[in-house]
């Protein structure tokens, strides 16, 4: 008995003792599974590295990057320029180390159509803003010819939590109409002008499926593994595209042109002839400097591992993958990571 | 039952005599008791000591409850001041709810979170009454086990559960079934008009109408068993029927503990996020039809927390926490207010 407990003990110790290289990071919950996948296969590749992530929300992750509880964030939203003034007054510079992509796509519930609609972003903003409330709107019609649209109230709906899934809709909403900007703007969580809310993705996409004439928006992720039908959309070429992880790479590989130093960038609506306009990046916070040298060192390896090994298995959970310009250019940018 | 006959009447003087000599042995007991306890207490050096430290110990527990509550205002109020300071009391009266552009009113989540838990107890109080009533009075023994156990599992559900079902089951039902008949036939009282998307107010209602009936039920059955037999065998004997005895014996004497009940209940229909959050629609407007969208106090909290990056927005979602803070102490008040002023009236009228 006497024997178990010692030999309990030891082999805690040396629990303790092996998983000395432990990091906690904690954000974004839109990527959290892909980033479990990533920390675990690290950790199992290299002994004595623990990482730890909780998904808590990237308005915390931000919080938590600046007052210094984590060693690194994470973020569907790049922290603004107060923000990264805050954290470098606080921890020092912190850099955006974009991983994967993700994009959001229109989800609608039309009764008596079948057919893939074609959205224009005149009529997502004019549906959104509560401008167009009959599927029959001629708008809608022009868009989509061949398809008979019923006479049905459109009832919209959408994110009643705060999101980066709903940052990244409404980014691309008041890039492509003024009204919507002026009127609405970008957020984690806006004033809509109409409409239910429904909690996470589950909530919208399973309101959309109950309401007859409704339209909401999903994570490209959700709709692909519960098989929901969404529509294409125009891009800023003139070009229908759907959602694909194809044309989400794409887009951010239009954007990576002209890319800023600090990948601090929206890529809704990009130039690119097949690149899906809903989309954005999502970030890894890594403060340059870590106060403890090996945390830093982890860090800088484990963003490599990440632009080599950690890019390959994206595709399985649905994640789009980073485009090679902009692995290219942050191979670079962590070199500087201690 | 016949009346007594002759031969009853000894044994009715036995048991009468009988409770007469335990009622005066009692009386003895307690003219003694004090003597007996101080003799032990002062046998033993550190007693007196003992006893200061358990009564202090005492004081002690009851004060961290009050000290637990002043930590929660004085940290909801500290961590609020931008709002506080930004919106003053017009926080408490405006309507818009706009992160983006830093406008922030309080009144729809307020008014949500009491019109969800009013329609709340307009359903579940009755209906949880009833089942107590039942269960204590008129249940046949076999059946009684079975109905309180059912009833308090409801209890043991988690609210997320509640959500799901209620998303899946009751919003079909209402948008197909009662909505449009609530709205042929209620539509006059402007309660139930509008379009019927299933989810709204009516729903939110009605899912904590069922997570609040458990509550209700099991305190209101505690209390009426504790109403003693003597109470419903005398009203019986003058001749009442059955519900008279009921009114009259049980629910009278019984009021004050099923208003108790009741304020637990209003607690949890207050307090309840997950359950609402999915159900209610989560718009912050101020609609009368119980077919509208509405949102909560507790909701909004949950929903926009995690993702809330700006210092203003922060803070005026802790000072929702504030106003929810504020809310229940405010109806918990009213609650104690009825409470007390239903058991003056009794107890004047038990006088006269």
């Amino acid at each position: 008995m006497n024997r178990t407990f010692k030999l309990v003990l030891c082999a805690l110790i040396l629990c303790v003792a092996a998983s000395a290289q432990s990091l906690n990071g904690a954000g974004a919950s839109f990527p959290a599974p892909i980033y479990q996948k990533w920390f675990t296969e690290y950790s199992n590749a290299h002994k004595g590295v623990q990482i730890n992530y909780q998904s808590l929300g990237s308005g915390a992750g931000i919080r938590q990057v600046i007052a210094g509880t984590v060693d690194f964030g994470a973020s569907d939203g790049p922290m603004t320029d107060e923000q990264l003034a805050q954290a470098q007054a606080a921890q020092g510079k912190v850099l955006h180390i974009p991983t994967v992509l993700g994009a959001v796509v229109p989800a609608y519930n039309i009764p008596g159509v079948k057919q893939e609609i074609k959205f224009t972003p005149e009529v997502l903003a004019g549906i959104f803003l509560g401008k167009i409330n009959s599927w029959d709107d001629p708008s809608i019609t022009a868009a989509n010819p061949g398809v008979r649209f019923p006479k049905k109230e459109i009832i919209v709906v959408h994110r009643a939590d705060g999101s980066g899934t709903t940052y990244i809709f409404t980014d691309y909403l008041s890039k492509v109409s003024p009204a919507w900007n002026s009127q609405v703007g970008r957020g984690t969580s806006v004033k809509w002008p109409v409409g239910l809310a429904g909690k996470g993705n589950e909530g919208v996409a399973g309101q959309v499926r109950q309401i007859d004439g409704s339209i909401g928006y999903v994570e490209l992720i959700y709709a692909v593994q519960n098989n929901i039908s969404y529509g294409l959309v125009k891009n800023k070429s003139g070009n229908y595209i759907k959602a694909t992880l194809e044309s989400v790479t794409a887009a951010a590989a239009a954007a990576a042109a002209n890319m800023p130093a600090d990948y601090r960038v929206s890529i809704t609506d990009p130039a690119g002839k097949s690149a899906y306009p809903i989309a954005s990046f999502t970030w890894l916070l890594i403060p340059q400097q870590s106060r403890d040298a090996n945390k830093g060192r982890v860090l800088r390896d484990f963003c490599n591992w990440m632009l080599k090994e950690g890019q390959t298995e994206v595709g399985a959970l649905s994640y789009a993958p980073l485009p090679k310009e902009v692995i290219k250019k942050l191979k670079v940018t962590i070199v500087d990571i201690h | 039952m016949s009346t007594p006959t002759e031969s009853d009447l000894p044994r009715l003087l036995r048991i009468d005599t009988h409770v007469a000599t335990a009622a005066d042995n009692a009386a003895v007991e307690r003219a003694e008791l004090p003597v007996v306890p101080r003799i032990v207490l002062h046998s033993s050096p550190i007693s007196k000591w003992l006893d200061w430290v358990f009564r202090n110990l005492l004081l002690l527990c009851s004060l961290s409850v009050l000290g637990v509550m002043g930590i929660i205002f004085y940290e909801l109020t500290s961590r609020s001041k931008l709002s506080i300071a930004k919106f003053g009391l017009h926080f408490f009266t405006g309507q818009t709810w706009d992160p983006v552009a830093g406008d922030f009113g309080a009144l729809p989540f307020i008014y949500g979170t009491l019109l969800s838990s009013v329609v709340a107890l307009l359903l579940a109080v009755p209906l949880a009454v009833g089942v107590a009533i039942f269960v204590t009075e008129l249940c046949p023994r076999m059946l009684r086990g079975v109905i309180s156990f059912t009833v308090e599992l409801l209890a043991a559900i988690p609210s997320v559960i509640y959500g799901l079902w209620g998303i899946f089951v009751l919003v079909p039902i209402l948008r197909l079934q009662v909505q449009p008949w609530l709205s042929k036939y209620g539509a006059w009282t402007g309660l139930f008009t509008g379009p019927a998307y299933g989810i709204g107010m009516l729903a939110a209602g009605i899912i904590l109408a069922i997570m609040i009936v458990p509550i209700i039920a099991s305190i209101t059955r505690e209390v009426l068993v504790a109403v003693p037999q003597s109470q419903r065998e005398a009203v019986l004997a003058l001749g009442a029927t059955r519900w008279e005895m009921v009114r009259m014996a049980v629910l009278r004497n019984a009021r004050a503990g099923i208003m108790g009940g009741i304020i637990l209940g209003l607690g949890r229909a207050i307090g309840e996020t997950m359950a609402v959050t999915m159900l209610i629609g989560n718009r912050p407007e101020i609609a009368k039809s119980l077919f509208a969208p509405g949102y909560t106090m507790a909701s909004v909290i949950a929903n926009e927390f995690s993702e809330a990056t700006d210092d203003l927005y922060l803070s005026a979602l802790v000072e929702i926490g504030l106003a929810l803070l504020i809310v229940t102490v405010i109806v918990n008040a009213c609650a104690r207010l009825l409470v007390w002023s239903i058991t003056r009236g009794s107890s004047v009228r038990s006088h006269a």
